[in-house]
């Protein structure tokens, strides 16, 4: 559990418009372990999402590097699967047909994936909606599809940039403990950006906080709950939690002005 | 969990307010109608009386029963389908090649950012310019004949497909471009799997708004050059003062455009609820 799958070194990101140049994201380091869940806390506007678009390759770092699996021979990318803060299920497709969108686009549609991503819808209470439409379906389920669909091109790393922030309360609580779990039975890699202290204590086995633009890392939190279930809802009912939460609260210095 | 919404077998027992407000919405449909009904009959049987007691001068303001045995006679001896035919054809053909070549045009100033850029201006100007005044410069080119008028319907609404198309096209969410990214989907790919079909309820649009624009193009075109077609009709008629022939005219060019704008309608509509 302790190889580490992708090292970010002294990472920087510069943004250009006419008028100004913006520094995003300054110096940033992480070593992300296979089968780790890993959460990045931070006030908004501190490139958190920049941090996650870099290591899904949409964009080019100024600085820095990322290296994927760093102790294998063979550097190769591994497959990384990315969910958004909206679900992004296509109105004019059906629930399976959006679950294989990755595959299509990676030709990697053949009888046998399509099988196993219906599987997957099954398997996690879509089964009977298979053939229904997004707007037929709850935000809780809509975003359970939108994880199948990331699911089902097999990716090695999941990189989520605040999904569940479109929902409302409730169903936020509900649908990051159904995802939650669903990430941690398929036994997959996660980085999860948030700025929920809470979501990010009861997911993650690891909290990084980052400090205001630019990004850079404030603290890492090694999260040690004791609880007789690690799913995110009962880990928000351990002893620690409050601990972890006011140190991590004091470290964003979050001020009203 | 359940579906949302659930309310496909809501209970058939209405209270007498909602059976009332039901009846209203109904009553209110039939005045609809039938007024739209009575101001169409009313509107002719004026114009025949007028032209009858010599109110108006039939002559040149023709008159509904002179109209009718115009139409009659061109009935009788055939000639009325071939103009019809030739008219609607050109403007098929117009309407067709002007969607399709405007839309491939669109398509390709949404690949290329750079060619977007360059030739926005002259899209600008090309699309305010009155394409009428092309008229005599097509017929050099073309020659008097159909391909000088379906070059004239393809060209008034070639540029407003364009512009239309185009900014459609680049009006999709940017996020559900970045999702295919994710996958890693080719500028390709991202064409056909999401910018396509999310923006087909502007392309529609796009269409509908054609139709009407081919027309335009069309009978300009005849105006122009024909020697057959509804706009021939129109301008013979008026030249050797035929007012029954030019009114008949005018009336079917009417008929035939409402009910291609209602095909189109239709088409979209159906189009559009296949994909929800």
């Amino acid at each position: 559990m302790t190889t580490p799958i992708v090292k970010i070194n002294n990472l920087s990101k510069i943004f250009h418009s006419p008028k100004e140049e913006t520094l995003a994201v300054k110096d940033f380091s992480l070593e992300v372990r296979a089968g780790e869940f890993v959460v990045l806390v931070g006030p908004s506007g501190c490139g958190k999402s920049t941090i996650l678009s870099a290591l899904a390759g949409l964009i080019k770092p100024s600085a820095g590097e990322i290296i994927y699996n760093p102790n294998k021979a063979i550097k190769k990318k591994p497959s990384i699967g990315y969910m958004l803060q909206q679900d992004h299920l296509f109105q004019w497709r059906t629930i399976l047909q959006n679950a294989i969108l990755g595959l299509e686009i990676q030709n990697k549609n053949t009888k046998e994936n399509i099988l196993k991503t219906r599987k997957l819808l099954e398997v996690y209470g879509l089964g009977d909606f298979i053939n229904h439409y997004p707007n037929q379906l709850s935000g809780g389920m809509r975003q359970r599809a939108a994880l199948i669909r990331t699911l089902a091109v097999d990716p090695e790393i999941l990189l989520l940039d605040e999904p569940f922030s479109a929902l409302d309360y409730q169903t936020r609580l509900a649908v990051a403990d159904d995802i939650g779990s669903i990430i941690k039975n398929e036994k997959r890699t996660a980085v999860m950006v948030t700025h929920d202290i809470s979501e990010a204590i009861s997911m993650a086995d690891r909290v990084v906080v980052l400090s205001k633009r630019p990004g850079m890392v404030k603290k890492i939190h090694e999260i040690k709950l004791s609880c007789s279930k690690q799913t995110p809802i009962i880990r928000r009912e351990a002893p620690e939690f409050r601990e972890y939460f006011n140190e991590i609260w004091k470290e964003l210095d979050v001020h009203v002005s | 969990m359940s579906l949302k919404n659930d309310t496909q077998n809501y209970s058939q027992t209405f209270s007498r307010e909602h059976l009332n407000y039901l009846k209203d919405i109904k009553r209110q449909k039939i005045l609809i109608l039938s007024s739209r009904i009575i101001l169409l009959v009313a509107f002719f049987l004026i114009w025949e009386v007028a032209a009858k007691f010599k109110w108006i001068d039939p002559f040149i303001t023709s008159q509904p029963s002179r109209m009718w045995d115009t139409f009659l006679s061109l009935h009788q001896n055939g000639s009325l389908y071939k103009h019809i035919g030739i008219t609607i054809s050109e403007t098929i053909i117009g309407f067709v090649s002007g969607t399709l070549l405007g839309s491939l045009m669109a398509i390709l100033l949404w690949w290329s950012d750079f060619l977007s850029k360059v030739l926005d201006p002259y899209l600008v100007v090309l699309n305010s310019l009155p394409k009428v005044a092309l008229g005599p410069i097509i017929i050099v080119f073309f020659g008097a004949g159909y391909s000088a008028i379906i070059t004239m319907a393809l060209l008034v609404s070639l540029f407003t497909t364009i512009i239309g198309v185009f900014s459609g096209l680049r009006q999709v969410d940017k996020e559900k471009i970045t999702l295919l990214k994710t996958f890693g989907a080719n500028k390709k790919q991202i064409l056909t799997k999401v910018v396509i079909p999310a923006s087909f309820p502007t392309i529609m649009n796009a269409l509908r708004i054609n139709v009407g624009l081919s027309w335009v193009g069309v009978i300009m075109g005849e105006f122009l050059v024909s020697k057959a077609g509804l706009g021939y009709l129109i301008v013979y008629g008026s030249q050797v003062f035929q007012l029954d022939t030019v009114m008949t005219s005018v009336i079917i060019l009417a008929i035939a455009a409402a009910l291609m704008y209602i095909g189109v309608s239709y088409l979209e509509k159906m189009v559009l609820e296949k994909r929800i």
